[in-house]
């Protein structure tokens, strides 16, 4: 196992810029997802890693070792790909022992490993079968065994999961998370899908058009979004985000919006700054919205626009004057009764300032 | 009922004229089949009576007849080697690789190519050949037939190669693989159908090809059989019919023995081991 590192690394192609200027180092043993949308640049990092890019400037080391320009085979790493990459023309275990073959073992000792490996993940008497005469979810798992059959640095992951349906996808999640926990491998995986980053990275960098906005581990992310782009990608679903106008009054921050009650919060310096210009946005998770009872005074109320049903939790969409829209998950066994009008109600420690820019404001006492 | 009826009318009325267009194109095929068994074969269609081998038995004993298709194999074998091997990698090449302009390369040589192989490049290419010395060789054959060839070869291939995903060679490089070795190892197999479509396209072509192996070979020694057909016709130009399809026949086996080994061995389909 071994680190990995970007020392301000761009890559263009052609006219276009994947990925502008991003340095971040990843210690050994770390499991980092890269999280964006597509075209982000998570995929292009991911495959300079690989060596499948060479970067147009800057630096990529592994273990401490400038590989910029070091062919992918002599990288040692492995890769699992989107569409799992599996020779058509070689049966199970030639695929999983592949990297074995180029590395010179013999067959029996390779076939024997590589056994192994498949045993452990339950493909063990699949292996004289082709790739096209397997399922989706043991394909996976035998580019999954391909990568994890030899000893690597690195284990790079681009969408591994991504193609499966959703009970295998959950399935194949837990087996990684527990893969990584016992190896202790570092790992960078690519994903698009925020839940999956949340399960399994020890921290996750979150981008956005080839740049990362936020880097730290999930539980961070999800509680302190840098900015509205990580608030509004992270969480299922995401954060609410209201555009609220903002003024100081008397030593307190008075915000105002269409469906918005909530008295004055106390002030800090930072938050009188971003104040002072008038415009903030309000991020408040679905999770922590609830149907408003008499006596609550922090309340957002709008028109009722979906009510869905997801067995233990109802997600409940609203619908503001400004159309601005409001989700709230509601945990509940009742039978919820929503009229035209809702109004949800809310704890004002769980809000989240983001200034005009985007960036979000630090809470008092952080 | 009124319906119905017209409707079987029009059945009936559109399988009697397309039965006669088949039997149209399959006469001369059921000529081809009969007539080398007729020791009195005409033009004309008939049953053999008795069926005879004497037709084949006058053919085997033309020995430059024969040595023919010996010939005819070399240059069919040689171009093929040649034309699969090359348009292979350069197909390859132009799939993988970033050159800037690597599609236009492709259609102009595209262009170009139906020029080298078409007959009016005919006197061009005999004084090139003769000047470089290799008039009535079967190199001389061979390397104009690649060349005419090589151009849709390629562009064939390429077609076929950016259809496969790069992921193939990419994995099996971050496996540790060179370059060469996932191109052996991984991409060729995967390319195999494609190479099969191309040989087996590019045999078909040299082997009926009439006119370049007629003006570019001099000896009897080296004429190949679609050339050596011709020693089947009088003195007078006239076609001697029941030789003349009996070596037909002996002719035309190894392209149908082609195309049955192919399809055994290798089958003209494409087998996805990729998850899309």
């Amino acid at each position: 196992m071994a680190s990995v590192e970007f020392q301000n690394v761009s890559k263009t192609f052609g006219s276009f810029t994947a990925v502008p200027d991003i340095s971040f180092s990843i210690a050994d043993g770390e499991f980092v997802c890269l999280l964006g949308p597509s075209g982000c640049g998570k995929t292009t990092s991911l495959r300079m890693i690989a060596g499948l890019e060479t970067p147009s400037a800057g630096k990529v080391l592994i273990g401490g070792k400038d590989v910029t320009y070091l062919h992918p085979k002599d990288r040692q790493i492995s890769m699992v790909f989107q569409d799992y990459a599996l020779y058509p023309h070689m049966n199970l275990a030639d695929n999983i022992a592949y990297p074995l073959k180029v590395r010179g073992e013999t067959e029996d000792k390779r076939h024997a490993r590589a056994r192994e490996v498949a045993d452990v993940l339950k493909i063990g008497d699949l292996m004289r079968r082709l790739p096209s005469q397997i399922s989706g979810g043991q394909q996976q798992r035998t580019s999954l065994a391909r990568a994890l059959v030899y000893p690597s640095q690195v284990y790079l992951f681009d969408e591994p999961l991504s193609n499966l349906d959703a009970k295998l996808r959950l399935e194949a999640r837990g087996f990684l998370n527990h893969l990584q926990r016992d190896m202790g491998m570092t790992a960078v995986y690519v994903t698009h899908d925020q839940a999956e980053a949340m399960a399994l990275a020890t921290r996750i960098a979150v981008m956005d058009k080839g740049r990362i906005v936020q880097f730290a581990p999930p539980i961070e992310i999800y509680r302190r979004p840098a900015t509205t782009f990580v608030a509004n990608f992270v969480g299922n679903p995401p954060m609410n985000l209201v555009p609220v106008a903002a003024m100081v009054d008397g030593g307190q921050l008075r915000l105002r919006a269409d469906g918005l009650t909530l008295p004055s919060l106390p002030i800090s310096d930072a938050i009188a700054k971003a104040a002072a210009k008038g415009k903030m946005t309000l991020g408040i998770r679905p999770e922590h919205l609830r149907m408003a009872e008499a006596g609550d005074t922090n309340t957002i109320a709008g028109k009722l626009f979906a009510n869905e049903n997801m067995g233990p939790e109802s997600l409940v969409t609203m619908e503001r004057a400004d159309s601005g829209r409001v989700t709230a998950r509601i945990f509940t066994d009742d039978e919820i009764r929503t009229g035209d009008q809702v109004t949800l109600s809310f704890d004002t420690r769980h809000l989240t300032l983001f200034d005009e820019t985007g960036a979000r404001i630090p809470a008092i006492g952080e | 009922m009124q319906i119905s009826r017209s409707i079987y009318m029009r059945r009936a009325v559109f399988s009697v004229v397309a039965s006669l267009i088949g039997v149209v194109f399959a006469l001369p095929l059921v000529w081809f089949i009969f007539a080398p068994f007729n020791a009195r074969a005409e033009l004309g269609l008939a049953i053999p009576s008795p069926f005879t081998l004497s037709n084949f038995v006058t053919v085997f004993q033309n020995s430059f007849a024969m040595h023919a298709l010996l010939n005819s194999l070399i240059q069919a074998f040689g171009g093929v080697i040649l034309v699969g091997g090359a348009a292979t990698l350069a197909a390859y090449a132009l799939s993988r690789s970033s050159i800037p302009g690597k599609g236009a390369v492709t259609y102009i040589l595209l262009l170009f190519s139906s020029v080298v192989s078409g007959s009016a490049a005919m006197v061009p290419i005999f004084l090139i050949i003769s000047a470089i010395g290799l008039i009535d060789t079967h190199l001389a054959v061979i390397l104009v037939f690649a060349g005419g060839l090589l151009p849709t070869a390629m562009f064939i291939l390429r077609d076929f190669i950016d259809a496969i995903p790069r992921s193939y060679e990419e994995s099996a490089m971050v496996a540790g693989a060179s370059p060469i070795q996932a191109f052996f190892d991984v991409a060729l197999p995967v390319i195999r159908p494609g190479i099969v479509v191309v040989v087996v396209w590019a045999f078909v072509n040299i082997w009926g090809s009439f006119l370049i192996p007629f003006i570019l070979l001099r000896k009897d020694t080296l004429m190949p059989a679609s050339v050596a057909i011709y020693s089947f016709y009088s003195e007078a130009g006239t076609p001697i019919v029941t030789l003349l399809a009996a070596y037909s026949l002996i002719y035309s086996l190894p392209v149908i023995v082609l195309y049955l080994f192919v399809n055994w061995k290798f089958g003209f389909r494409f087998f996805g081991g990729i998850k899309s």
